[in-house]
Formats: C-alpha cells, sequence, structure tokens
C-alpha cells in the first residue's frame, strides 16, 4: 500500500540537504506554506537557494529562514516590499545573492523544468536590463529571450486537501505557484489542513495529481487567517 | 466627446498661468474605464490603476484578472470579510465575482504572454514617444530592484494602457523621447493617460485623444517637450 502521507513536518523534511535548491509556493502570504518553512528552520539545512515570488513577509515564515542565516541566494520576481525588512537589510549587507526573474519566467521556468523543456524563448524583458547577456532570437517579427528551467531538490507546497497517493486541492489564490513547483522539484512536500480516503477527492476536481507529490503531512490551521500581507 | 473637449481646448485664450485644470486621480480612471467595452479581459496592475476599478460600468460585464491567479476578481470585501487566501497583487483582500476562476500562477502568465488579455493597465515612471514603458525600478544604485509581473503584462497584453501624471515633481514631462529610467517594455504602450491628456501612442507619433479644458494643443506639446498632433 502506498501511503504518501507521513506523520509530521520533521518525517518530511529530514534528509533536505546543505545547499539544496528550495521551491517555496506562495504570493506574499496566500500559499506561503509556513509550517514547512519552520520545519525546515528547525531541521537545519543550510547554504540554501530558495525560490519564491517574494523574498519574506514580516519576521515570519519565508523572513525567519533568512533571518537564521541558512539562505545564501533567492530567485524571485518581488523582494522590496514594506514589511520585507529581512531581507532588505541582509541585501544590503551583501549576505544574500539576489537573482531578479520577472514573475511569468519565474513561474514558466519552473514549468518547463516540470515538463522536461530544455529551455524556451519568451518575449518577456526582452530589451531590458533583465535580459542582458541573454541568448535572444527574432522569429517571425518578433523578439525573443532564451530562458532556462529551474530545478529544485525540493518543493514546499501549501494546499488544502491531501489523500495518500499525494492527490492535492488549494484553495482560492493560495494555489498561486503549489502546482507548477509540485511538478520541478524531485521531493514535492504538502502540508495540508485535511487529509481524506481515496476517493475523497472529486477526481475531476484534483489540481495537483499524485505523481508529482512524494510527501503530504497534515498541520493544524493557524489562528489568525491573516498569516501575512 | 474627445474632439469636442480638444475643439473647446483649442478655441479658449492660451494662459500659461493655469487656465486650465489638471483631471484629479479618479477622474483619470473614470477617463481609462470610458475605453473598456464589455466583455473585455483586463488586468490592473497595482498603485493608481487599481482605481480603474471603481469606474466601470455597473451594467457591463468586464472581466478583471489578477496575475497571482484570478479571473473574476470582485471588489474589496466588507470589514471582517477578509480571506487572505483571496487576495490581489497588490496583497490586498479582494472577492470573487460569481462565475470567477482561480488557475495557477504559470496559467495566469500564459493568459498574458498568449495574448488572451486584451488590455492591462499600468502605472509608469516614463513612456517614450514609440512607447517604451519604464515602470519598474528607478536605476539608483541603492535602490533594491523589484519586477514582479510588469515586464510580462507589458509584452501580452493585446492592448498596454499607461496612467500616470503628465510631469514629475520637479516639472519634467513623464512622455519623454527617449527613457532615462531602465525599461520594462520596447514598444508596448499603446495609449497614456495623464491628468492633462490621453495621448496615442501610434506609428506617427504622438496624437492627442482629448485634453483637459483650457489646455491648447500647443500648449500641452510644450509642457511635454514633444511634437503632439490632434488625433
Amino acid at each position: 500500500m502506498i501511503n504518501k502521507i507521513v506523520n509530521s513536518v520533521a518525517d518530511a523534511l529530514a534528509d533536505v540537504k546543505n545547499g539544496a535548491t528550495i521551491l517555496v509556493g506562495g504570493f506574499g502570504g496566500a500559499g506561503m506554506p509556513n509550517d514547512l518553512i519552520d520545519g525546515l528552520i528547525e531541521q537545519g539545512a543550510r547554504d540554501l537557494t530558495v525560490v519564491n515570488n517574494n523574498a519574506g513577509n514580516g519576521d515570519t515564515g519565508l523572513a525567519a529562514l533568512l533571518k537564521a542565516g541558512r539562505v545564501r541566494k533567492i530567485i524571485c520576481s518581488f523582494p522590496r516590499q514594506a514589511d520585507s525588512h529581512v531581507f532588505d537589510g541582509l541585501y544590503r549587507a551583501g549576505k544574500l545573492e539576489l537573482e531578479l526573474v520577472p514573475q511569468g519566467n519565474l513561474a514558466e521556468r519552473m514549468r518547463a523544468a516540470g515538463a522536461g523543456v530544455g529551455a524556451f524563448f519568451c518575449p518577456t524583458a526582452y530589451g531590458t536590463d533583465l535580459a542582458k547577456g541573454k541568448e535572444t532570437r527574432e522569429i517571425n517579427g518578433k523578439h525573443y529571450v532564451l530562458e532556462y528551467p529551474i530545478h529544485g531538490d525540493v518543493a514546499l507546497i501549501k494546499a488544502e486537501i491531501g489523500d495518500r497517493w499525494g492527490n492535492l486541492t488549494y484553495r482560492k489564490a493560495a494555489r498561486n505557484f503549489g502546482p507548477v513547483i509540485a511538478a520541478a522539484a524531485k521531493c514535492s512536500v504538502a502540508q495540508v489542513y485535511s487529509t481524506v480516503e481515496l476517493g475523497g477527492l472529486d477526481p475531476e476536481s484534483i489540481v495537483t495529481p499524485g505523481i508529482y507529490i512524494q510527501r503530504v503531512v497534515k498541520v493544524a490551521r493557524a489562528q489568525a487567517m491573516k498569516e501575512a500581507a | 466627446m474627445s474632439a469636442d473637449v480638444l475643439k473647446n481646448a483649442e478655441t479658449k485664450p492660451a494662459n500659461p498661468a493655469k487656465s486650465y485644470k489638471p483631471r484629479s486621480r479618479d477622474a483619470i480612471a473614470a477617463r481609462v474605464a470610458l475605453d473598456i467595452d464589455e466583455g473585455a479581459y483586463v488586468n490592473l496592475g497595482i498603485g493608481l490603476p487599481t482605481l480603474v476599478a471603481n469606474h466601470l460600468p455597473a451594467g457591463k460585464e468586464i472581466f478583471l484578472h489578477s496575475e497571482n491567479g484570478i479571473l473574476g476578481m470582485g471588489p474589496a470585501p466588507a470589514k471582517g470579510e477578509e480571506d487572505w487566501d483571496l487576495i490581489n497583487a497588490g496583497k490586498q483582500p479582494v472577492t470573487l465575482l460569481t462565475g470567477g476562476s482561480y488557475f495557477h500562477h504559470a496559467d495566469s502568465f500564459s493568459m498574458m504572454r498568449g495574448g488572451h488579455l486584451d488590455i492591462c493597465v499600468l502605472g509608469a515612471f516614463q513612456v517614450s514617444e514609440t512607447g517604451d514603458l519604464a515602470n519598474w525600478h528607478t536605476g539608483a544604485p541603492d535602490a533594491i530592484p523589484a519586477v514582479g509581473g510588469a515586464m510580462d503584462l507589458a509584452v501580452g497584453a493585446k492592448k498596454v494602457f499607461v496612467m500616470m501624471e503628465h510631469m514629475t515633481k520637479t516639472g519634467e514631462s513623464k512622455l519623454v523621447k527617449d527613457c532615462s529610467y531602465p525599461l520594462t517594455g520596447v514598444g508596448v504602450v499603446s495609449r497614456v493617460y495623464t491628468d492633462l491628456a490621453t495621448i496615442d501612442i501610434t506609428p506617427q507619433g504622438l496624437k492627442a485623444v482629448d485634453i483637459v479644458e483650457g489646455l491648447s494643443l500647443d500648449e500641452l506639446a510644450k509642457l511635454t517637450g514633444l511634437p503632439i498632433k490632434a488625433a
């Protein structure tokens, strides 16, 4: 019998290695897998490359991981925010490398990784500083920039409901990067608020099929709905 | 309407000492909303463009897209009804209209890049007369850059509308020959809405669609520092 549901966050993250690339779901606070990030801080892996849309909000979640000094490099589209003081401080002190990627390229580069695409030509950022030094090509009169996939060692996903085969549903706009990063990492871990028996999820409504998921762990819903904004 | 405004503007005596009153931010937003037809799929950028949502006519069905994976985005919820799993690109709580949908980020940006969005409305630091857009980075050495979805929207939407003040606080035109700020996209802007005028960017140069009352086309061109024709 296959059972991808593990007993604890610690079990789910036990084998994360130093130097790993961690794909983290979430857009601002929505879909941010805070329980898994707290678990990763506890687990202790360091020298990490983190991929997320943002670079942490407030002092919890991703910001706490940065603050703990575990992250060497962050790949994201929108680091600077009103409450990104942890990132700002580390970046200005030269303690954190930043690769700034347009948001759609960030998503598509991870989609490409999950889909086995070696590289792709994308019109975004053509003629801008973010395309400097990159190969370009004119195709049917339009200009494109060559972009490479972003593969993860581990993906940390916040989903809503999971089953023992790793099938997942999400909640509202918390879905954002979840289904994309699920396919792009060697080991994709989903935190869920409830687990159901096989068949408990309508097959027509499963958003991430279990083939992309290695581990599922049930966590308690935070008291405050506002986990960050 | 636009031709009349233009005509009125031209017949009024030129008076550089403010014979005209700039449009308010809400008036600019209302003007943008006039150009959005029923059935359009529209993305409103963060900042000034979000005001456009308040001016969309209630009787028309217009689909608002949010880059984080929402189509059919509705207004802000009542106080106490906020759901932090349902936020917009500016990370403020929103609602979903009946018939709306959620999707993941790669799909959301495919909607942009794939040419499925009819209109996006963006703010800007500068727009060039050939439609180059600069709105993501001041280029200041100590600034932390952040780009978000601006570059994807700029190349993807069928029409890119820009909403901005016409002049900087120090009195320089934000419509320029060449952008001095780092570019977001090359030749992407279709139309610019400012507190002074609505201006089309065409292969034949800038064309004023309408101008605030009391400001002539010549005065507008002088303030802008670029040739502008009547549309």
